[in-house]
């Protein structure tokens, strides 16, 4: 394809690229990213080419591989358009069937069908099954459109438009009103609004500006990004060029966790693609506007997602964080005006440019407009991301979209990450934007939502997160190096029955002080899980402390594993699992945990398929 | 050794201090460590001290500084995958293995690690072998995975002394 001198040529290479799709029948399409990898998705697609291109159907049928389109827990999956007609979980040997069948005769093969779990029906279309159904999918409905490693699949999309749009006769400060009247606030957690900070950025003195995309998706448990970033990287690289092109920036930077070295290749290769066309580099389009990205790979700290230490680690040093009196749209990376977003902020940017402010701020809630993915994991039926407008209530989100649980009922609910906190089922009706989860202790953060049952202990909750911010602390301030290191003894002391009601006292003022004192956010919002499950989960706290006893059966010092001699039928499935041999017995006869041996991991309980093994 | 020469990974970025991290994660990539030879001569390339390469090596989690297995285990612990159990797959490699995160086996076979989160939730608990993810793994899954490359990993050793002999 040529270099592109003209908003005109864009739109011409446009209608060439739609024309060209027409001439196919029918499109199977197949998600490949890393989750879909993960479930066996690359043999599946191997398998569909290879019984195309057998039958002959090159011609008529076009096999789109895209990016992940959310319904993880169903993954691989199968989409036929046009017709909507959704196959899960299919194996690479049901490609013979699928080709000859569905594609050959239009003929749906039942048992490939999604089954409701709540009525045992077979469900024939994608947008009818509840997962989908209950979402309002504005950004991932874009995922089954393109394969991400095409440009031309975003252009054909109507890609690159907004920033025709915007070259051809809006202006920055035009932009600038635009956004800030769409009510787009950051998807990174903090919730700040894009359109003022792009202001401040263009106001800042000085010639050389920059901006960043924050892809350092470090929360455990949330992997918005990555999704996006895989499967639609061309709407993210147009976002950070509209907003370049706002705060009058010449470079900008994807800083994205090599942990995801799927979304580093696409973003690397759209990079390319764009420049190769002339969305990269001099003369944009033919306009006086010159902007270039660059991909900076992190390096697994935590600390990097903050603002001040993910600039430090694009110029290549130790990712620390600084004070933040002076605030990084003024002084930034090399100390220069810079603009931080994150991937989900930026992908939203093409689209209000687009649609205009009021359609954008039509969604949402009063102080958060627009839609904002999640995603939904732990003890919950259907995982997945799910995308809905702002104020949906948790309950939507758990119950309606994510099925509830399978079987234990559902206790809480972790969202933000380290930084936020647990909601117990009480407060489910909740909405979900920035200001509520806020105001009940907790956060929206990035968009993790881990659901957790009675067999999760709240205490273990909170001690895993104290582990993972004392792993994480940069070390630079005193009260989130040493503090949250105090706060983990404390909460180790309560796991292991060492605890005392004091503890409980110590460890709150503990919080409020981190929580006062730290340098950087990450720091003074590290208390928040322990404060959250102290306020809503007291009593589990008070079993350990006065009983001795762990609820929900977690805290390894205060159970003790035995073997229930009416359920055991001598199998020697946990004789051979137990990675410590403490388990023996003869086969058919029932065995016996040596208590001298067990250490208590639970790996027999997990292993047992009679349910024999008791936790006391 | 196989770091001895770096300029393909220097090329094009001599002289360039922010270019640190970036050189790192390739030699990381390459060799599967980061040696001292290789931090010498990353200093020398990009114009740093020593000392800040090595500061730097040392900060993220991304550079190991030694070499690690044939067979790298890494085990999920993000939120999702606590909640579903990833603990218990700790405790298998550790039992199974006799080492702990971070560490690897006497004979060079496996190198054991945790990583904080890598964005596959909804598959938790997950194990990488090597660039392989494996979704909802159970310690008995884990077990026989570990067994199966052990068990090649010896017949590869026993072959390989014939096949010299």
């Amino acid at each position: 394809m040529a270099r592109l001198e003209k908003p005109e040529d864009l739109e011409n290479l446009r209608d060439s690229l739609r024309e060209e799709n027409r001439g196919f029948r029918l499109r199977i399409i197949i998600p490949n990213g890393t989750c879909c990898r993960a479930s066996g998705s690359q043999a599946v697609i191997d398998a569909v080419k290879a019984e195309i291109s057998k039958q002959g159907l090159e011609k008529e049928v076009f096999l789109h591989i895209t990016g992940c389109h959310g319904f993880c827990q169903q993954e691989p999956n199968i989409l036929f358009e046009p017709g909507n007609i959704a196959y899960c979980r299919v194996k690479p040997g049901d490609a013979k069937e699928i080709v000859e069948k569905t594609v050959g005769n239009g003929e749906v093969i039942e048992r490939l069908l999604y089954v409701d779990p709540l009525t045992g029906e077979r469900i024939r279309r994608e947008g009818d099954i509840p997962f989908y159904k209950a979402q309002d999918r504005q950004l991932l409905t874009n995922n089954k459109l393109v394969d991400p490693l095409a440009i031309e699949d975003y252009i054909a999309i109507g890609g690159y438009g907004a920033l025709a749009k915007v070259l051809e006769g809006m202006g920055p400060e035009e932009v600038i009103r635009e956004i800030k009247a769409s009510g787009l606030r950051g998807r990174g957690g903090a919730g700040f609004p894009t359109g003022r900070k792009w202001e401040e950025a263009r106001e800042a003195p000085g010639d050389e500006k920059y901006v960043i995309c924050n892809a350092d998706e470090g929360d455990p448990g949330a992997y918005m990004d990555r999704c996006l970033l895989e499967s639609n990287p061309h709407a993210i690289l147009e976002g950070m060029m509209i907003g370049a092109w706002a705060a009058g920036a010449g470079m900008g930077y994807v800083y994205v966790r090599h942990e995801y070295p799927l979304a580093v290749q696409h973003t690397r290769n759209a990079v390319m693609q764009a420049r190769a066309l002339g969305l990269l580099g001099e003369n944009i389009l033919g306009s006086n506007f010159s902007f270039d990205i660059e991909i900076a790979r992190g390096g697994g700290a935590f600390v990097c997602g903050e603002s001040t230490a993910l600039m430090a680690s694009v110029e290549g040093k130790v990712g620390e964080p600084r004070p933040k009196d002076i605030h990084t749209v003024k002084e930034g990376l090399w100390n220069k005006p810079t603009v931080l977003n994150n991937v989900e902020t930026w992908a939203n940017v093409p689209s209000i440019i687009l649609n205009g402010s009021d359609w954008f701020a039509s969604k949402g809630t009063r102080g958060s407009k627009g839609t904002k993915i999640f995603a939904l994991t732990g003890k919950i039926r259907n995982t997945g991301l799910v995308e809905v407008a702002m104020g949906t209530t948790i309950h939507d989100i758990v119950h309606n979209i994510g099925g509830a649980s399978d079987g234990r009922a559902v206790k809480a609910i972790q969202t933000g990450g380290p930084s936020g906190g647990c909601l117990p089922a009480s407060q489910f009706g909740l909405p979900v934007d920035f200001d509520s989860l806020y105001d009940a202790g907790s956060m929206m953060g990035s968009g993790g939502m881990v659901v957790m049952d009675e067999k999760t202990c709240m205490v273990d909750v909170a001690k895993y997160f104290l582990k993972f911010l004392q792993d994480e602390s940069c070390g630079k301030c005193i009260p989130c190096r040493v503090g949250v290191s105090r706060m983990l003894e404390i909460v180790t002391d309560i796991t292991e029955g060492r605890g005392t009601r004091a503890q409980i006292d110590l460890l709150k003022e503990l919080a409020e002080t981190i929580g006062q004192t730290a340098l950087c956010g990450l720091g003074k919002t590290a208390p928040n899980p322990v404060l959250s499950t102290l306020r809503y989960f007291g009593d589990e706290y008070l079993a350990h402390v006065d009983e001795k006893r762990c609820p929900a059966g977690v805290c390894r010092p205060l159970i003790r594993y035995a073997i229930d001699p009416e359920k055991c039928n001598g199998c020697g499935v946990c004789v051979r699992s137990c990675p410590h041999e403490a388990i023996s017995g003869q086969k058919k006869e029932v065995h016996a945990i040596d208590p001298e041996e067990c250490r208590k991991c639970g790996i027999c309980a997990a292993e047992c398929k009679f349910d024999a093994i008791m936790v006391n | 050794m196989a770091t001895a020469n770096l300029d393909s990974v220097l090329e094009g970025r001599r002289s360039q201090p922010s270019q640190l991290i970036e050189v790192l994660q390739d030699i990381q990539d390459l060799y599967g460590y980061v040696s001292e030879d290789a931090m010498e001569q990353v200093a020398g390339g990009l114009g740093i001290p020593l000392m800040e390469v090595y500061r730097v090596a040392c900060f993220y989690k991304a550079f190991s500084l030694q070499p690690r297995g044939k067979n790298v285990i890494t085990v999920c612990t993000g939120t999702a995958c606590h909640v579903r159990g990833s603990d218990l797959l700790i405790d298998q490699v550790r039992g199974q293995l006799q080492i702990e995160p971070g560490e690897t086996t006497r004979d060079g076979l496996f190198t054991f690690e945790c990583v904080n989160c890598l964005g596959a939730c909804a598959l938790g608990p997950i194990v990488v072998h090597n660039d392989a993810y494996n979704p909802h793994v159970t310690p008995g899954k884990l077990r026989k995975m570990i067994d199966k490359a052990e068990e090649e990993g010896k017949k590869e050793a026993a072959y390989g002394k014939t096949g010299k002999a």
